[in-house]
């Protein structure tokens, strides 16, 4: 029992109970600043959003079948996105392919196996500023690489380079997030599991993986997010601006010319404004269903995973 | 955390000792055992005789290496990167520490109870099941789930909501399951580190009858901040402190005494386990 110092304190008397108003100016100055800045954050992704669907409304509400049927034209009236509709699915499939697992292997291989020692940390630290590396710097990589090393097998400039580049690029996204749910599940969970006789595989298959799924899920969603907005690596890989679908074979649907989401909306905006003035605007439109769908089936998988698990 | 890593142990000078003769129902048998963190000698040359189907209670100020030793039982310590065990430990007659003694193995032979009730988060009939699962059992785990359940003193409370989340369960509910958890490997002892003290008086109670028919079946170690309950449920008590090496000025904790319950609560052969029991410690 430790006295206190200064001795009891004075009767509470109602004045000293009471709030007083002036005293806590500083924390009401910072709630309204917190204010302020979520106004902000909230109103600018809403002007995007609007004035984007403004500009595209007209070719949307005109011809949507149209615009989401054709392939690229040279007539504004029948020109439309199907391509890029295509080639962004695809590489949305291809990251998922390739860089979920890849990505997801390399966290747990980091987290639970790796010994943390000056190797790991060196692993761990390039991880991290790979994720900062402009997406430009990936699109060289995948042409030297993808479209000419190994031409034999991704057919040159074709959907398969777009995908596996964009998939090196998100990569390292993959990781960090995949690592940072993965250590935060309680380690009481995985000693219940140890105190119960499993092996370490089995806890990382049973306890730790599914604690961190929706973890990884969210991670993984944001980096399709992030594959399917980027246009300047496909340039560089180069993806077609305009190209005749004439009639395909199965390969050629994966080794053949290609476009995606993005590569339309840069087109069309390099294209003159009087005919083709709400191109752009329409196929941002179209990009931005598409990734509110994929982000969709993964707040509903999300969901039914943390249901579950009965949190 | 690397499941295959050795730790070492130096049983070197020990292993012409003769064992007592008090070793031969012994479950656990240790000479010497000490363990360090890194370079920190965390608790040393802790010297036990484990009797079969006896509840043994280790006791001790906080820091003392109570919860060191109860993981060295299962090798929990292995988990701990910076963990190195030296002494001798036999389990029956074998040397637990031995190159080819599997952790895995010894931990479902060998359960163990957290301080933290850490049910998984699935449901009630899953967490039981668990354990068997990991084993190898197959089929229907039904009659097991049950029996473990009632084992634990769960299974009215429980029965109607067995697909139910376990987390949705009271922290002494919870608990429970965590013990008819354990007991569904049919382990040959079960560690409990402090497995009260989250729980009120009402569900320790419970937990503390438990334990006495758990006894039949079971080799029982506990730790244990609360001196009646070591004093209401133990046969022998191991009393434990932490004292401040001359030398390097750093805590180290140490076995000082060990004995029937009876004595060490009534009649205690150290000063400082007098002073530890009767509440004026430190
Ligand atoms: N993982 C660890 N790494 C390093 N030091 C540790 C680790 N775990 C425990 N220690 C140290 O070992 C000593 C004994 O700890 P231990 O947890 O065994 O004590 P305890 O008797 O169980 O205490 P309590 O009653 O508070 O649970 C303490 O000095 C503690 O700081
Ligand atoms: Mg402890």
């Amino acid at each position: 029992m430790s006295v206190k110092p200064a001795g009891r304190p004075d009767k509470p008397t109602l004045g000293s109970l009471q709030r007083s108003r002036s005293a806590d100016v500083r924390g009401q100055v910072f709630l309204g600043l917190l204010l302020l800045a979520v106004t902000l954050a909230i109103g600018m992704v809403f002007a995007v959003l609007l004035s984007v669907i403004a500009d595209g409304a007209d070719v949307l509400s005109s011809r949507l079948w149209g615009f989401l049927s054709n392939p690229s034209s040279s007539d504004p009236v029948k020109a439309g996105v199907v391509q890029g509709i295509r080639g962004s699915l695809l590489i949305a499939a291809i990251v998922s392919v390739v860089a979920f697992p890849i990505g997801i292997g390399a966290a747990v291989y980091l987290e639970e196996y790796a010994d943390g020692g000056p190797v790991t940390r060196t692993v761990e630290i390039a991880v991290r500023n790979l994720a900062g590396v402009p997406s430009i710097v990936y699109g060289l990589f995948g042409l030297a690489v993808f479209v000419n090393t190994l031409r034999g097998i991704t057919g040159g400039s074709s959907v398969i380079s777009g995908g596996l580049t964009l998939s090196l690029l998100v990569l390292p996204i993959v990781i960090i997030t995949a690592s940072e749910a993965i250590r935060a599940v309680p380690s009481s969970l995985s000693d219940g599991a140890y105190g119960l006789g499993a092996t370490q595989w089995e806890v990382i298959r049973t306890q730790t993986l599914p604690s961190a799924m929706p973890g990884i899920l969210t991670g993984s969603v944001l980096s399709i997010a992030r594959a399917l907005g980027e246009a300047a690596p496909l340039l560089v890989v180069g993806a077609a601006a305009f190209y005749t679908t004439g009639f395909q074979g199965f390969l050629d649907q994966f080794q053949g010319a290609f476009t995606a989401l993005p590569m339309n909306v840069a087109n069309f905006a390099k294209l003159p404004a009087d005919q083709w003035a709400g191109h752009a605007a329409a196929a941002s439109v179209v990009v931005l269903v598409v990734v509110f769908f994929i982000n969709l089936v993964a707040i509903v998988a999300r969901a039914r995973i943390t249901k579950r698990l009965g949190r | 955390m690397n499941e295959t890593r050795v730790i070492e142990t130096n049983r070197g000078d020990r292993d012409d000792e003769q064992l007592p003769s008090s070793a031969v129902n012994s479950v656990f048998t240790t000479r010497g055992l000490t363990v360090y963190y890194g370079d920190f000698r965390a608790v040393g040359d802790v010297d036990l005789d484990i009797a079969e189907g006896e509840i043994t209670a280790f006791i001790g100020p906080s820091g003392c290496g109570k919860s060191t030793i109860l993981r060295c039982f299962n090798r929990m310590n292995d988990l701990i990167d910076s963990a190195r065990v030296e002494g001798s430990l036999l389990y029956h007659d074998i040397d637990l520490y031995d190159d080819a003694v599997d952790p895995v193995a010894v931990r479902r032979r060998i359960g163990m109870v957290f301080q933290k009730p850490n049910p998984f988060p699935k449901s009630i009939f899953d967490n039981v099941a668990y354990g068997p699962r990991i084993s190898g059992i197959r089929g229907s785990m039904d009659e097991l789930v049950e029996t473990s359940l009632r084992g634990a003193g769960l299974w009215d409370e429980v029965k109607d909501r067995l697909d139910k989340s376990a987390l949705g369960l009271s922290g002494g509910q919870q608990q429970r399951l965590c013990i008819a958890r354990a007991i569904a490997v049919s382990p040959d002892v079960l560690l409990m580190d402090e497995p009260c003290s989250a729980l009120d008086p009402i569900a320790t109670g419970i937990i503390e009858e438990l334990m006495g028919e758990m006894k039949k079946d079971y080799t029982i170690l506990i730790v244990t901040h609360n001196m009646q309950q070591a004093a209401r449920v133990s046969d022998r008590t191991a009393f434990f402190t932490a004292e401040a090496d001359e030398a390097t000025g750093q805590r180290r904790g140490k076995l000082v005494e060990y004995d029937d319950t009876s004595v060490i609560f009534s009649n205690p052969a150290d000063e400082r386990t007098e002073a530890y029991i009767t509440g004026r410690f430190g």
